[in-house]
């Protein structure tokens, strides 16, 4: 399953959430005001450590890039992806759990 | 004073926000900003939008010292909790015309309690 979360974790609890249900195998793809998720040195880190165990976890770049970040930015193992990356992860997932 | 809570672009709070202070600012209303939480994120530098197909407003800041906007709070832990620092925001300055013209950021950090401690000296608040 694909789960996309596009709220900031300091806003919502949809990152953790998500974290918390995501099976094996899942891929979740971080956009919109979610990339800040992605960030190294906040006190999601951990949490996305650990979802990294069980999960591919990714970013999209553009929404990176329009909040002043880039690729650097972001924690070892977390892929930055453009919109045919997103639509690639679309079409190896039948489900999409939009959070 | 306007407290600014919203991360840019994912929603149209940061943009509204910064319309309805340069219009009172034009109005000559005695104007300071804080930015806390998320709002942070709204000063963060080299925003680029061009991928994501919207307005990039982030280049409306460096305005604001034209309508004589030049109190910036940005709370300091916040920056912290979400791993910036003050390196990481954009270079906004203005040039005091009351202090021989030298050249000011517009930005002021301050923490937390001091921020409290502010808004109480407030005549009128308003959230974004």
């Amino acid at each position: 399953m694909l789960h996309t979360v596009n709220k900031s974790p300091y806003q919502s609890d949809a990152l953790t959430t998500c974290f918390g249900l995501a099976q094996p195998g899942s891929a979740v793809l971080l956009i919109e005001d979610g990339i800040y998720g992605a960030m190294t040195n906040t006190k999601f880190s951990a949490a996305v450590v650990i979802a990294q165990q069980c999960c591919a976890i990714y970013v999209l770049e553009p929404d990176l890039q329009a909040r002043g970040f880039n690729s650097d930015c972001i924690m070892n193992a977390i892929q930055a992806i453009d919109y045919d990356g997103f639509v690639s992860l679309v079409e190896a997932n039948s489900v999409v759990q939009a959070w | 004073m306007y407290v600014n809570r919203s991360a840019p672009h994912g929603t149209i709070y940061a943009h509204e926000g910064l319309e309805v202070v340069l219009v009172g600012a034009a109005f000559d209303q005695e104007v300071s900003m804080a930015f806390v939480g998320d709002g942070v994120f709204q000063l963060k530098q080299a925003q680029d939008t061009s991928g994501i197909g919207t307005k990039n407003f982030a280049g409306a800041y460096r305005a604001l010292a034209d309508y004589d906007v030049t109190r910036l709070y940005v709370e300091t832990e916040s920056l912290e909790e979400r791993g910036l620092t003050v390196d990481d925001l954009m270079p906004l300055t203005y040039d005091d015309e009351g202090d021989d013209d030298q050249e000011k950021s517009l930005i002021t950090l301050i923490d937390r309690a001091s921020l409290g401690q502010l808004f109480e000296a407030q005549d009128v608040i308003l959230n974004f």
